[in-house]
This record gives C-alpha cells, structure tokens and sequence, in this order.
C-alpha cells in the first residue's frame, strides 16, 4: 500500500515537506527505544513512535524507512522536521494514540477488517 | 600541587526512590572512607536534597562531596548534572523540579528520605522523582553549560534509561563533558560495548562510576583524575586535557 494512502485512511498530518509520499509500506514497527528500532526495523517500513528527537531521523535514513507516525499528538523538535526535510522522510503527526494508530495500521496493511 | 584524586561521581542516597534506604549520608561517607576515596558525587533521581548533608559530613571527613542531580530528559535519558556552586545546583534543581509532573507512590516505587548531617531523616520528598521531566536532552544539557557545572551522559552501556538505548547514537552537537560507563561493562564487553567505548567513535571523554544504590556499590567503579584540587572546575580541564590535569583511568 502506498504511503499516501495510509497517509488518508488514517487522517495523518504530514508535518514534513517531503515529496516521497508514494513508497509503498509492506511492514510497519512501532517503539520508542531508538536502538531497537535500529536492531529490529525492516526496510521500507511505517515506524510508530512518541519520541520526538531529532534522532527519529538519522534511525529512519539508517534502516531505510519509509516514514515515521509521532502519535498522541506530540509535535517534532524543530531540528527534527529540519533534519526530515533534508532527508526527505515522512514525518506523520496523529492525536491517537500508539495502541490505536497501531491496531488500524495492521488493519489497512495486512487486510484485516477494523470497526471504528 | 598536581595529583591523583579517586573519583566516584555518581552515588544515590535513600532520597532516589530505588535506592537501598540504608544509603544514609554518613554512611555514604564512612564507606566512601573505606574505599579510598577522595571525591564522591551525590547524584539522585531529578533532586539534589540530600547534597548538603552529605557535604557536612564529608567535610568532616575529608572526603570531597560534589552536589549533583541525575536528570530524567523528556526522551527518558539519564543525565548527570554536577556543580561546584550551590546555588547553581539548587537553580538547576529548580529547572527540574518545574517540569517534572507527579507524585510518589512509595509503596510502589519506594521512599525518597531526607536525611540531616546526623543522619536523622528530616522528611520526604514527595514529588515522582522516578519520572521524566518534559525538558529535552538538549534543553538539559545546555542548562548545565550555562550553569556553569559538568554534564555527562549516564551509563551509555546500559540498555535503559542511556542515550544509546533511547537515542541510538549520540547527537553530535551536544555538549557532553564525558560519557560515563557502568560498572557492568568490563564484564560484558560485547561487540557492542566494545564499538561504545571506542572512544573515536564518540569524541567524547569516557568515565567509569558505580551509579551505586547500596552501600557495597560505592566506588566498585571510579575514575582517576590528576588535578589540582577537588572541584568540577579541574575535573574538566582533567576531561579536556588542559594545564597538565588529565583522567588516568
């Protein structure tokens, strides 16, 4: 499923001015331990995360990401959206939180039904 | 006169919420005494209040107490902030104490005692100091440049609460005088902790401390400095290799 795509079924904010919109996400991850997500994260994934650094981004470019949805409507540092658009990676911003962002990505990404 | 001073710069008292409730100032101090130390750090959770005492006491003992606090960053890394001026350290503790929302349940998370120089506990503390604060590492980091005191980031081998852990890699622009190691990481030096105390890597200085939370944990890892006197103000020129003070282990 195409990036822009999840970015619409799920009401996200693209809060980075990035033009990459149409990679298409095969898996997602989700924590806030950044050295787990650079143990555990596949490439081309969605990365769910409440951590706001500017690190989020150096981690995305590292495991090849293919963007990154801040839940709970936490905002990026100022040096994270900078860093975003330099790399060119999605920054998402949601005001759900993580275990809902979550359960309604696994729904659009592996095809299950969801109410709500 | 230039010489070797033992170090431990990061020790809990019974104010940090997980720490042994024995972790009194005086016998801080006495065991500090027995393991030959010359300068201990007081470093509790997001709370300075057990500094003083510990200082009066050690005073009396000849060990040199330097006032710290171990600050929780909104990303849930551990600084070490520590001053050789009281009043920086209570402004730094202010800063920390405005934005660290809660309260403590010591039944879940344990007691935070003030102690007085006779060691006699005076009080609780009752704010969440086991919590995060909302500031930002950078935002910590840059207080404690402004304030004039010396920042390290905690137990970087550790897999939580450290700046790797959380973080992944270390931003280059902050302003970290060392990076400290935990007593652990001789014992398992992985590929990992090997690639972190790579100094290189990093281009920070790297220190050793106990971070201890009961009695027999003080001064299991230290730090040698060779420098005039015990002060923050020669630790650093020690980090940063300046006027001949240097770290020897």
């Amino acid at each position: 499923m195409k990036l822009k795509q999840i970015v619409k079924e799920l009401g996200l904010e693209v809060v980075s001015k990035v033009f990459n919109l149409d990679t298409d996400i095969v898996d997602g991850y989700a924590s806030d331990l950044l050295s787990d997500v650079i143990a555990n994260a596949k490439k081309d994934s969605i990365w769910v995360t409440l951590q706001i650094h500017q690190n989020i981004i150096g981690v995305a470019v590292l495991k090849e990401l293919a963007g990154i949805i801040i839940v709970n409507g936490r905002k990026p540092e100022t040096e994270t959206l900078k860093k975003a658009e330099q790399e060119n990676i999605a920054v998402m911003v949601t005001e759900l939180p993580a275990f809902e962002i979550i359960g309604k990505l696994y729904g659009l990404l592996k095809g299950l039904s969801y109410s709500g | 006169m230039l010489r070797a001073f033992k170090a431990d710069l990061h020790i809990h008292t019974s104010l940090s919420p997980c720490a042994d409730e024995e972790m009194f100032p005086g016998k801080i101090i006495e065991q500090a005494k027995m393991n030959n130390l010359d300068i201990i750090g007081i470093c509790d959770h997001n709370s300075s209040e057990n500094v003083v005492a510990t200082q009066k006491i050690g005073h009396k003992s000849n060990i040199a107490v330097i006032g710290g606090i171990e600050a929780t960053s909104q990303e849930e890394v551990h600084i070490l902030a520590l001053f050789d001026d009281l009043q920086e350290l209570l402004s730094f503790q202010e800063i920390v104490y405005d934005k660290l929302p809660g309260f403590n349940d010591e039944k879940v998370f344990g007691k935070q005692l003030i102690i007085n120089d006779n060691d006699e506990v005076t009080g609780y503390n009752c704010r969440l100091l086991i919590g995060a604060t909302s500031l930002s590492l950078q935002k910590i980091v840059e207080t404690i440049y402004l304030l004039g005191g010396l920042s390290i980031a905690s137990h970087i081998d550790r897999k939580s609460f450290s700046i790797i852990a959380q973080l992944g890699f270390i931003p280059e622009e902050l302003l970290f005088d060392a990076l400290e190691l935990s007593p652990n990481y001789q014992n398992q030096m992985s590929s990992f902790s090997e690639m972190m105390i790579n100094q290189e890597l990093y281009g920070f200085p790297l220190v050793t401390f106990s971070d201890a939370h009961f009695l027999r944990d003080i001064g299991k890892s230290l730090t040698i400095f060779f420098i005039e006197e015990a002060s923050i103000k020669e630790i650093k020129k020690a980090l940063s290799g300046k006027d001949g003070r240097k770290v020897i282990t």
